[in-house]
């Protein structure tokens, strides 16, 4: 998807010259300190509101340049820049802690699915609304009844000519609640398991979508109960071909499955040790779990930079993002169950002053659907088994 | 610099594959020399074919008749070495000694480095004096003697002590054991008076020594770097020592975990292969994702080696403790998963599995490291 031609190492500097220079014109200072919370990102979407100027600021800095989707072509919403120029992007935004201008699910999974499987007009249209923060997207993929065994779903598009006519019911639906539209796997054909499934593009606002959001142990909603009822969707509205709907979700169960895995790189960025010395200090058998764990953490951030690198070029197994999103959501886990111990008894203030409101021990609980969501740590290593180590069916 | 290895690392990586799998197969080398109880613990004409293929002086440079080659390029080498659980002397000579002679004068790089490049000449790498990894706790002491130094101590498991032609020695000339400063490095021939080995053989077949300095006299042109401040050059020659290390432990797990994977694949029990079981295929596929990871980690850290990196001494700890965890795990499940067959002699699993035990201890095991790591972050 790059557009600019592969350039001399000369270029390569003064890009990254110019890249700092604008950064330190744009990227406010309260845009450089750590995400405490969600909405310490922006999400999009027509219901968002903006928690600071300088949060916009920065958003419509970076919508202007191109750099909410730095690798997208220009003409759908994107900078255009090539492999080389985008990871010099994200290194210097590392560098001043910049946060993302945009956190969505269009950028990490619809966005690639499109710039695949999408057509001209779908990718002008949905790609633009995503990369200028106009539509919240969320994914409708797991039912009640097809979780890790996904191609059991059974939510139902009729075909009414030059519409389908969809009932059924998903759930684990991310932000439901607050997205403008939905991304979703609907059965059009009930006699092929596999080849019997769509990808269509609907309004969250059309008649017959409601939801409801499911209280975990976090004592957050972030998930919710979606439900149709003889929702309309127009034909123009699929992606990719009738029935064959499982390429693009497989697609972009990879982007996902890259996603989450970041979760452990990202929240583990800083050395555990670091963060806690005087527990460290304290307690030496605390301070050889957490030199064990930053020892995993930096050989995983090498991991994470190799799988980019081989992706890019090509070496990479396809199913390489399995093991990626298995060993980055195990760390994740451990990583907060190392936060909570080095916390003591104040980790466990649920809804204190002092506690921040007990973001610590929810952000403890959250970490635990890592290795569930967007495929289970145990179906990861089957297709690891499978794919990659190529093991013999039972 | 992508983390990736580049087409000229790709054609050694494959030329040093080739080689290691026909000429340094664990029957033609390991097991060959290990049932003749070979005083050396491997075989001279190898080390004469590492030198023709430009193994051995990969680290040299160009001046010195080598090729100027990198980090990245041994642990190319020493993963292959690892994977076919070669025995040689690349490690000890071609990787830790050539580092240290980088900081030697032009006399003494004259008088070893060519023997070397051509693979004839051995190195031993003497620093520790206990059994476990301490290198800053050096009490060997060399005292002014004419124009030279007298050297008195006990250097313990030197590697490739029983072979050497010489051995790099680290000793006290000011300070106390524990101080870093006031270590001098020295390349001693071996058949220097008051110099005796005691020669051992190790778990993995491997020869080391033990060697007992009584006033051993080494003239001042034996000095490598700068006196008392010999610690720059035991850094790097550590850093090369555990990046090679680590690299040589990749290929150990890699192919400790290639053969296990091959006898899932092929046994059968209760009507079906055994590699069929879910109970072995998670096991099977949480060690792949280990040493994949372990590899990346060992890769970057002899990136930054290369680049001479502020962070490369963290990223070494880090590669060195994670490709030993990998590693270790690799042969502990390879040996179970071998079932019966995985204790026997017999079966090559289990030689992976030594040799792992001795690897670890090179340069410090991850307990070592990691401890490195909380110091070098701070905590």
């Amino acid at each position: 998807m790059a557009e600019a031609a592969p350039n001399p190492a000369g270029d390569l500097d003064a890009f990254r010259a110019e890249t700092r220079e604008w950064l330190d014109a744009n990227c406010p200072p309260e845009m450089r300190l750590p995400v405490q919370d969600e909405d310490d990102v922006c999400w999009g979407g027509r219901d968002w509101s903006f928690k600071s100027p300088a949060q916009k600021s920065w958003f419509d800095a970076c919508v202007a340049k191109g750099y909410t989707v730095p690798d997208w072509p220009k003409a759908y919403g994107g900078a255009g820049l090539d492999a080389a120029r985008t990871k010099i992007l994200k290194q210097e935004m590392a560098r001043i802690h910049a946060r993302p201008p945009l956190s969505s699910f269009g950028i990490w999974m619809l966005g690639p699915a499109l710039l695949h499987f999408g057509t001209e007009e779908q990718k002008v249209h949905y790609l633009g609304e995503i990369a200028r923060g106009e539509i919240r997207w969320c994914q409708g993929y797991s039912e009640p009844g097809a979780g890790s065994d996904l191609v059991s779903l059974q939510t139902f598009g009729r075909d009414e000519g030059d519409h389908w006519v969809v009932n059924g019911q998903k759930v684990w639906t991310s932000y439901a609640d607050k997205a403008d539209w939905i991304f979703c796997l609907v059965r059009t054909d009930k006699d092929d398991k596999y080849r019997g499934i769509s990808f269509l593009l609907f309004d969250m606002a059309s008649e017959g979508v409601s939801t409801k959001p499911i209280k975990l142990i976090s004592g957050n909603s972030p998930f919710c109960e979606t439900f149709f009822d003889d929702v309309k969707v127009p034909k123009d509205q699929i992606v990719g071909e009738l029935n064959r709907g499982w390429d693009v979700a497989k697609y972009l169960l990879g982007h996902e499955r890259e996603m989450i895995s970041g979760g452990g790189l990202g929240g583990a960025m800083v050395s555990i040790g670091a963060a806690f010395k005087a527990e460290a200090k304290a307690d030496p058998i605390l301070r050889t779990d957490f030199a064990r764990f930053d020892v995993d953490t930096l050989a995983f951030r090498a991991m994470a930079e190799r799988f980019v690198d081989q992706m890019k070029s090509g070496q990479g197994h396809p199913a390489q993002p399995n093991m990626m999103k298995y060993a980055g959501t195990e760390l994740n886990k451990r990583r907060h169950e190392l936060v909570m111990t080095a916390g003591g008894s104040d980790a466990l203030e649920w809804d204190s002053a002092a506690s921040d409101e007990g973001k610590r021990p929810r952000g403890w609980l959250r970490t635990k659907a890592n290795s569930i969501e967007g495929g289970t740590s145990e179906v990861m290593l089957n297709v690891i088994a499978k794919r990659i180590l190529e093991l013999p069916d039972a | 610099m992508p983390l990736i290895l580049d087409d000229d690392q790709t054609m050694l990586r494959d030329t040093a594959h080739e080689f290691m799998m026909g000429e340094g197969s664990i029957a033609k080398q390991l097991r060959h020399w290990r049932d003749m109880q070979c005083k050396d613990g491997f075989g001279h004409d190898l080390w004469r074919q590492f030198g023709e293929m430009g193994f051995a002086g990969m680290l040299a440079s160009e001046a010195d008749g080598g090729l100027g080659m990198g980090a990245v390029e041994a642990g190319v080498v020493m993963e292959e070495i690892g994977r076919n659980l070669t025995p040689s002397p690349f490690l000890s000579t071609a990787i830790v000694g050539v580092t240290a002679l980088a900081a030697a004068d032009d006399d003494a790089r004259a008088r070893w480095l060519p023997g070397i490049v051509e693979g004839r000449t051995i190195l031993g790498i003497a620093i520790d004096e206990g059994a476990r990894h301490d290198p800053s706790n050096i009490a060997m002491t060399a005292t002014k003697s004419g124009n030279g130094f007298k050297l008195d101590g006990r250097k313990r498991a030197v590697l490739q002590g029983a072979s050497a032609d010489a051995l790099i020695v680290v000793a006290r000339t000011s300070g106390a054991a524990g101080d870093t400063q006031g270590l001098t490095v020295f390349a001693v021939p071996t058949d220097a008076a008051g110099l005796s080995r005691d020669a051992v053989r190790l778990v993995d077949s491997s020869m080391a020594a033990h060697c007992d300095f009584d006033g051993v006299e080494v003239d001042g042109g034996s000095v490598i770097g700068d006196v008392d401040n010999g610690w720059a050059v035991v850094s790097k020659m550590l850093a090369a020592g555990r990046a090679g290390a680590a690299s040589e432990a990749v290929g150990v797990g890699g192919g400790a975990m290639d053969i296990t994977f091959e006898y899932l694949k092929g046994r059968k029990q209760f009507g079906r292969h055994i590699g069929s079981f879910q109970a072995l295929q998670h096991r099977a596929a949480h060690l792949y994702s280990e040493i994949e990871i372990a590899r990346a980690a060992v890769l970057k850290a002899c990136q930054l080696i290369d680049e001479n990196a502020d962070n490369a001494e963290l990223m070494v700890s880090v590669a060195k403790a994670k490709a030993g965890d990998a590693a270790n795990l690799a042969v502990r499940e390879g040996v179970q998963m071998h079932g019966g067959v995985g204790m026997t002699d017999e079966y090559d699993i289990g030689l992976y599995m030594k040799r792992d035990r001795a690897l670890a201890e090179y340069f410090g095991d991850g307990r070592y490291h990691a401890n490195r790591v909380a110091e070098l972050l701070g905590y």
